[in-house]
This record gives C-alpha cells, sequence and structure tokens, in this order.
C-alpha cells in the first residue's frame, strides 16, 4: 500500500523559496499569483493492508521524522 | 571537564572544536562516532559540532537526532549533563527536542559565510562566565539555514526566563527571530548557537574572540 505524506511550511512561518517562486512567476507574467508555499512530498510503500492502518503508520511516521510539527504540518493520502 | 565530540557523517568541524577544547582544557577531548550507544565513562559536555550532516536531508540536522548516539546524550543531558551545540550542532539539538524552536533556511536564500557580532546576553553561565554581561565579540558564520525560529510562546518564554544566550549586535542577516542567535535550556547547560567561537581561538586564525567560550568551561 502506498502513502504520500505532504510536508509544508506552517501557516504564518516565512517561506522565503515560496516568496522567491512567487516574485519569478510575477517576472514572467503570471500577475495574478498570490501566495506561493514550497513543500516536500514523500511517497512511502507499506506493508499494511488496511488503509486505516496504513494511514496511522505513515502519521507516526510524519511525527516522528517526516515533518519537524514545530514549524511544518503535514497531510497523508492512501493511494 | 571531560569532553567528547560527536561525529555524524558529513560533520566538518570536529577537528576545529578539537583544537579550541585542547588549548583551553589542556587535554584531548575524545570523538565519539554516531553509532556508538554511549558516551565515554566520565563525559562532563558533548559537543555536536558543525557541518552537513547527513548531507542535510529531509532538514538540517533531521537524520542526526535519531542516530543511536542520541539516547545516550539525552540521557546525559536529563542527568543535569553539559551539551553544545554550535551550527548544525544547533539544528541537530532542536530536532532532538532537547532545546525549542527550530532553523528555517535563511531569510535572503542566501548561505552566510562571513563574520558577525554577537552580544553575550547573560555572563552568569558555565558556558559564558569569561566575558563581561553584554560583551560583543567576533564570531564566524557559515550557515544556510539560521534563521531561528519559534512560536511567540516559546519566544516569550525564552526572553522571560533569561534563556537567550547569544543576539546579533550587527546585523540579523539570516532573519533570526528576534535576533536570536543561541539559546540556552531552562537548567542553563544545553547551548546552541549558529555561529563559531571555535573558529576564533588562536591569534593564527585572525583573532581569539571565541576563546572566552571554552576557557568558561574549562573553569567550570
Amino acid at each position: 500500500m502506498k502513502a504520500i505524506v505532504t510536508v509544508t511550511l506552517k501557516h504564518g512561518v516565512l517561506d522565503p523559496q515560496g516568496k522567491a517562486i512567487g516574485h519569478a512567476l510575477h517576472t514572467l507574467g503570471f500577475t495574478g499569483v498570490g501566495e506561493v508555499r514550497v513543500g516536500k512530498l514523500i511517497e512511502l510503500e507499506l506493508p499494511d493492508q488496511d488503509p486505516a492502518q496504513a494511514k496511522a503508520t505513515a502519521e507516526d511516521m510524519a511525527r516522528k521524522l517526516l515533518a519537524n510539527t514545530v514549524i511544518e504540518s503535514f497531510k497523508v493520502e492512501i493511494a | 571537564m571531560k569532553a567528547a565530540i560527536l561525529l555524524f557523517p558529513g560533520i566538518n568541524r570536529e577537528r576545529d572544536m578539537v583544537l579550541a577544547v585542547r588549548q583551553s582544557f589542556g587535554h584531548e577531548p575524545q570523538i565519539v562516532w554516531h553509532k556508538e550507544t554511549a558516551l565515554p565513562p566520565g563525559t562532563d559536555l558533548v559537543i555536536l559540532p558543525g557541518g552537513f550532516s547527513f548531507g542535510d536531508y529531509l532538514r538540517c540536522g533531521a537524520m542526526a537526532a535519531h542516530s543511536p548516539i542520541m539516547p545516550a546524550v539525552q540521557a546525559h543531558a536529563a542527568r543535569g549533563g553539559y551539551v553544545l551545540g554550535v551550527c548544525n550542532g544547533f539544528q541537530i539539538l532542536t530536532e532532538a527536542g532537547l532545546l525549542p524552536g527550530a532553523l528555517l533556511r535563511n531569510a535572503s536564500l542566501r548561505f552566510l559565510s562571513m563574520d558577525t557580532m554577537l552580544k553575550v546576553e547573560r555572563a552568569d553561565t558555565v558556558f559564558t562566565s569569561k566575558w563581561q554581561p553584554g560583551a560583543i565579540f567576533r564570531a564566524p558564520m557559515a550557515h544556510g539555514d539560521g534563521n531561528y525560529t519559534a512560536d511567540p510562546a516559546t519566544l516569550d518564554r525564552l526572553e522571560g526566563e533569561n534563556l537567550v544566550a547569544f543576539r546579533y549586535a550587527d546585523e540579523n542577516r539570516n532573519g533570526s527571530a528576534r535576533s536570536i542567535a543561541g539559546i540556552f535550556s531552562p537548567n542553563l547547560r544545553v547551548l546552541g548557537l549558529m555561529p563559531h567561537p571555535e573558529n576564533l581561538v588562536d591569534p593564527l586564525m585572525g583573532g581569539t574572540d571565541g576563546k572566552p567560550l571554552f576557557d568558561s568551561l574549562a573553569a567550570a
């Protein structure tokens, strides 16, 4: 079973990479772009058969290592 | 004061730290590989040097914070042992939960490799006793992720409990909250900071501004 963990900086935490990308998009003429936030996507192959169990496992991994919950939030999807 | 210097793959300032400790302590620190599970008997001070442990993969310090040696460091800190983390070492200490907050990408997105000026916020600790309170000293910086951040309540607590160790005194180049360059644990026995005092401990390095840190520890 595959889990997809998306990690992003919490709202309110400055995202200088997102800001730089936003500036570049404006330069390219995409003037309507608002805030840009950058994150990470981590795909995990899990042995769990039960989607709920797989989600719980991935969330445990996210809390312990994949995300730093001081500055980041995460979302787990089971594919 | 018996020092152990932790070595993680990708760390590159351990020899600078050995030199600084040797000069001030008058004896050799022990280098401890991250796969060890115990500190050398009688270790008083654990030092986490700078560098790029595990290539800064995932987040700076995230992998090192879960190395086999770290439970022993947690236990050492829990019994009131001294811990010093510089640069990547500071990042590892925050990732390990031994110090609050986190180090984000520099606000400018630029790697900073230059000297900065630091203000000593308190001189009544085992790490800072050889400075005068409020002293300002020069320290080299070399980091891409030194932008200290924490939630407002944590920042207020750090200030209220007088746990800010050093602040940037000339320019806050990395964007750190409240110009914080280094912080103490509540028992004042764990110190983390981004700049490198160990790189200014000999006239041959261009100055001895960082030496009081190690002299303070040697006198403890």
